[in-house]
């Protein structure tokens, strides 16, 4: 490929730093190669989530750093994706068909609910889309244990896969590179191609006209508004885009794990994952994501172990072991999550593209953005 | 001109993204009805806001009655003895009368506490003020909302009226009451510093005129002086506002 | 509090009547309205705060739930060590163990609730971004603790003899610590009414609800006002976390983020700033979910969710906005 056509596949959205390139390419090449080098179960799993928070992580972008509304409900849609692929696939058995079935209604389920939702919500004030979707969420996480028959309760559904990506096909005769090319391993490359395809989709949308209505939406409501453009509208639709894309990285999950249950897919501990990940990467960068997405999952699944090994450690102190337990990584979680969103608002992109002069300035925001909120502020009070 | 109650010197206000003060300096005598005039949005309720605190001078200096209150809270500027009498009168429409009032004498716990004697006088200049007493302020007309805007700001004597364009979308009748209640608010003692497009009140009450255009003062002086140079009127608040 | 717009009171009849007809059973029905009353008090308690809170200063804490389940966890600490006396037949004695307990969980949460501000939202005033954002890590962090100190393990608490079991009135049973919760919630709204009449500070906090820069020009520090109200917000969800765990018997760590979501919805529906809107939505959410759970217990919380949408397309700012700004 020419340089032109690298420039037109990233919607000329360059990452704007050259560590922040490298970076990108040595992910998506480890990701690319990592079926091949790996060999832990866990670190491939590790590499799946990566792909797969990805492209959620994005998607929560689309609406906390493009269109400046946060929603609770993202884990709805990841959901819906995950469920539907799994009702699918145990009620109409493990076809193709069944997997194509499962993943549309999914989708149009995800596009209706959002459009309700953007409907009632974000009519009057943004606020109460954050309330609602809340809301939303709490009842989605019942619906899914109540409705048992359907959805297998707390205990989730765990399904068969189209034979061809099940672990036992057999693709090639001989091993590739030492490596057995199972339905394992395509269902991973298969992963993989959605994430880099729906990951540059994002791109593509945030870098259109209707990308940078969004931006003006998010930097001044009123005055969006006044331009002619119906702000409704558009944060309506920029929810069901998220909507859309959070529900296919439920599929990817449902397709990796052959299993959906409310703790994986619906949980506010995923929605906290979300948050982190796309303040750790860098908000309204949709880069971030990728970034954030791979920095806090590789962290996430080797502190974890740290915990518990500190914990074992700390016997010597009553009550540290309980602080410094496993069960308590939420804690730790929550306390980084505030502290990022304080002292690291920019991110991982956002320190990589500030200019190398500027990375001792000042901490806090640059004062052209502190302008911006208390007009914002100034504006809501008249 | 020895007797300064205010003072802007090289003032300046950033909303957002926007430069509107830049490097607005006059004065306002004490005991006098100063004219803040200028075409709109030259920067005259931005210029209230300002010396009120509530939209912060980036640069400046804002001295009041010797003390320099550029960077001093909003409230802390209040206490100090001005008041402000914002374009939308800032009434809370939930709250009667009496007790638009009673937030205003900061003293009083309650509406038996205030200076009686005081009030008569208000009630004396504004009518409507005791007409409407118990009344939730929000059902006023917009005139008689004014009187109370007008009449909240001086519960207790202050130093320095801010006061934004009051005869706007008011009666003619209204008009003159209202003249005549800020001729009288200056015999008492109190300061005015009055942003008003209505040229006949203007001319009505108006001791001094300091015009502003685009964030910067561009005419300072005495009132009738201003008024009888045409050429002043025509550059810098424009043909139609000449009767 | 609008004074002349009475149209959303009928919502209440009209949504019991509806329920009348889907149950059919009049005793049913009746034992459900009540027990949806005093959960509905119990709500109210706790929303009146919290939408006041956003209407001086527009600050919407999510983070609101921690105080709930601190009150809660505190009054359950002070009745396991006056078990003794709080099992007494004598109601005095019982009494006064139920009012320490929640005095305790008035100031508990009520100071946290200080040092919640301080940490966490003082920092991020006017960026509802950065509010929801922060107070959500707060809700997290503040839940952690909470397991740390009073572990995860369910607690249950017991109503003293005076509070449990039910008062028969004409054939109908009514359980008398509902009537209790009832008389609770009744005395925050009747105190609330008369602070926010009555007093300087009540009127100086309606005043700034509707126009925050007003009250600073009139020379009062608004900044001071608001944190002594967010902190009589977190001590009355406080006493909604000891009204709320009696009621329920059983205390979890996630009780106050549960609650949290009936919470919001009825401030969406009463209208944000609105204390005599949190009262209908509290009442009718509460009387919503009773219905909802004796029909069909699997889409209780939906219910809620189905009255706030259906409200909301009716009034799309809630049943009584109280904030001008919009």
């Amino acid at each position: 490929m020419t340089t032109l056509d690298w420039a037109r596949l990233i919607s000329k959205d360059r990452p704007g730093s050259r560590v922040l390139a490298i970076l990108l390419i040595a992910i998506v090449a480890g990701l690319l190669f990592a079926p091949f080098a790996l060999t832990g179960a866990k670190a491939i799993s590790i590499c799946v989530k990566i792909m797969i928070f990805a492209v959620l992580a994005a998607s929560f972008d689309l609406l906390l750093g493009y269109t400046g509304i946060v929603s609770f409900a993202h884990t709805v849609f990841f959901g819906i994706g995950a469920y539907g692929v799994g009702i699918a696939l145990t009620r109409l058995g493990a076809s193709w068909t069944s997997l194509a079935a499962g993943i549309l209604t999914a989708i149009l389920l995800s596009i209706l609910l959002a459009l309700v939702i953007g409907l009632f919500s974000l009519r009057v004030r943004a606020i109460f889309f954050s309330m609602i979707t809340l809301a939303l969420s709490a009842a989605a996480q019942t619906l899914a244990t109540q409705l048992s028959g359907l959805t297998g309760g707390e205990d989730g559904l765990v399904f068969r896969l189209p034979p061809g990506l099940m672990p036992n096909a057999r693709l090639l005769d001989s091993k590739l590179l030492g490596l057995t090319i199972d339905g394992k391993v395509l269902c991973y490359y298969l992963i993989l191609a959605m994430s880099v395809t729906f990951v540059l989709a994002m791109l593509r949308i945030v870098n259109s006209p209707f990308g940078r209505v969004l931006l003006a939406i998010r930097d001044n409501e009123f005055r969006a508004e006044a331009i002619g453009y119906p702000v409704f509208v558009f944060r309506t639709l920029s929810n069901v885009a998220a909507a859309v894309f959070a529900c296919t990285s439920g599929v990817m999950l449902s397709l990796w794990l052959r299993y959906a249950g409310p703790d994986a897919s619906l949980s506010f501990e995923i929605m906290l994952d979300i948050l982190m990940i796309v303040i750790i990467g860098g908000v309204g960068t949709i880069y971030g994501s990728v970034v954030g997405a791979t920095a806090f999952l590789i962290a996430q699944g080797y502190l974890q172990d740290l915990l518990k090994a500190s914990s074992a450690a700390s016997h010597i102190l009553p009550g540290i072991d309980q602080v410094l337990s496993p069960d308590r990584w939420m804690l730790w979680l929550g306390l980084l999550f505030i502290l990022a969103v304080y002292y690291f608002p920019a991110g991982l992109v956002g320190v990589l593209r500030r200019p190398a002069g500027k990375l001792n300035a000042k901490g806090g925001r640059p004062a052209k953005d502190r302008f911006i909120m208390i007009y914002r502020w100034m504006g809501r009070a008249r | 001109m020895t007797d300064t109650l205010l003072e802007l010197d090289n003032v300046h206000t950033h909303i957002g993204l926007y430069h509107i003060l830049q490097g607005l300096g006059f004065r306002a005598q004490r005991n006098r009805i100063t004219l803040l005039l200028g075409r709109n949005g030259a920067g005259k309720t931005t210029t209230l806001r300002t010396i009120m605190g509530l939209w912060p001078a980036s640069a400046g200096r804002i001295s009041f009655a010797g003390a320099d209150i550029a960077g001093r809270s909003t409230s802390a500027i209040s206490r100090l003895g001005i008041a402000y009498v914002p374009e939308n009168m800032g009434i809370f429409p939930d709250l009667s009368v009496k007790q638009n009032m009673l937030l205003a004498a900061r003293k009083a716990a309650r509406a038996a506490d205030m200076d009686q004697q005081r009030l008569e006088w208000i009630f004396g200049l504004f009518p409507a003020v005791h007409q409407f007493w118990n009344k939730p302020a929000g059902k006023l007309s917009g005139g008689q909302k004014q009187m109370v805007a007008m009449a909240r700001a001086i519960v207790e004597p202050r130093q320095l009226l801010l006061i934004d364009e009051p005869s706007k979308g008011l009666a003619p009748a209204i008009v003159n009451n209202m003249a005549e209640a800020m001729l009288k608010l200056k015999e008492s003692g109190a300061s005015i510093l009055l942003v008003e497009q209505n040229l006949q009140l203007a001319r009505e009450v108006g001791d001094e005129v300091a015009i502003i255009d685009a964030g910067r003062l561009v005419h300072a002086g005495p009132a009738d002086e201003c008024f009888a140079r045409e050429d002043l009127l025509k550059t810098h608040l424009g043909l139609t506002l000449c009767p | 509090m609008s004074r002349s717009d009475l149209t959303p009171l009928a919502l209440l009849p009209v949504l019991m009547g509806c329920a009348y007809l889907a149950i059919g059973n009049p005793i049913a029905w009746l034992t459900l309205t009540i027990a949806g009353v005093a959960m509905g008090m119990i709500i109210f308690t706790i929303a009146s705060g919290m939408t006041i809170v956003f209407g001086l200063m527009d600050v919407l804490n999510f983070g609101q739930g921690v105080f709930i389940t601190i009150g809660a966890y505190l009054s359950a600490t002070v009745f396991a060590a006056l078990s003794g006396h709080l099992v007494s037949p004598d109601p005095g004695e019982a009494g006064l163990v139920i009012l320490l307990a929640i005095a305790a969980a008035v100031v508990g949460a009520g100071l946290s609730g200080l040092i919640f501000e301080r940490l966490l939202v003082e920092p991020v005033y006017g960026d509802h971004l950065m509010q929801i954002l922060v107070t959500t890590g707060g809700l997290i962090v503040g839940e952690e603790i909470i397991k740390i100190i009073w572990g995860v393990q369910q607690v249950n608490v017991t109503l003293p003899p005076f509070l449990s079991g039910a008062v028969v009135i004409a054939d109908v049973a009514i359980e008398r610590y509902r009537i209790f919760a009832f008389m609770v919630g009744a005395l925050v709204f009747l105190s609330q009414y008369l602070v926010f009449t009555r007093t300087k500070t009540g009127l100086l906090i309606r005043a700034g609800v509707h126009d925050r820069e007003m009250v600073e020009a009139l020379g009062y520090g608004v900044r001071r006002l608001f944190v002594a109200t967010f902190v009589a917000g977190c001590a009355l969800a406080g006493l909604g976390g000891v009204m709320w765990g009696l009621y329920q018997q059983t205390l979890v760590p996630q009780i106050g983020s549960q609650m949290n979501v009936l919470v919001f919805i009825v401030i969406i529906i009463g209208g944000l700033g609105s204390t005599g809107g949190a009262l209908l939505g509290a009442i009718l959410v509460g009387v919503c979910a009773n219905y909802a759970s004796f029909i069909e217990p699997k889409v209780a919380l939906f219910s809620n969710i189905a009255l706030m949408t259906m409200i909301l397309l009716w009034r799309p700012n809630g049943l009584y906005p109280a904030s001008a700004r919009s």
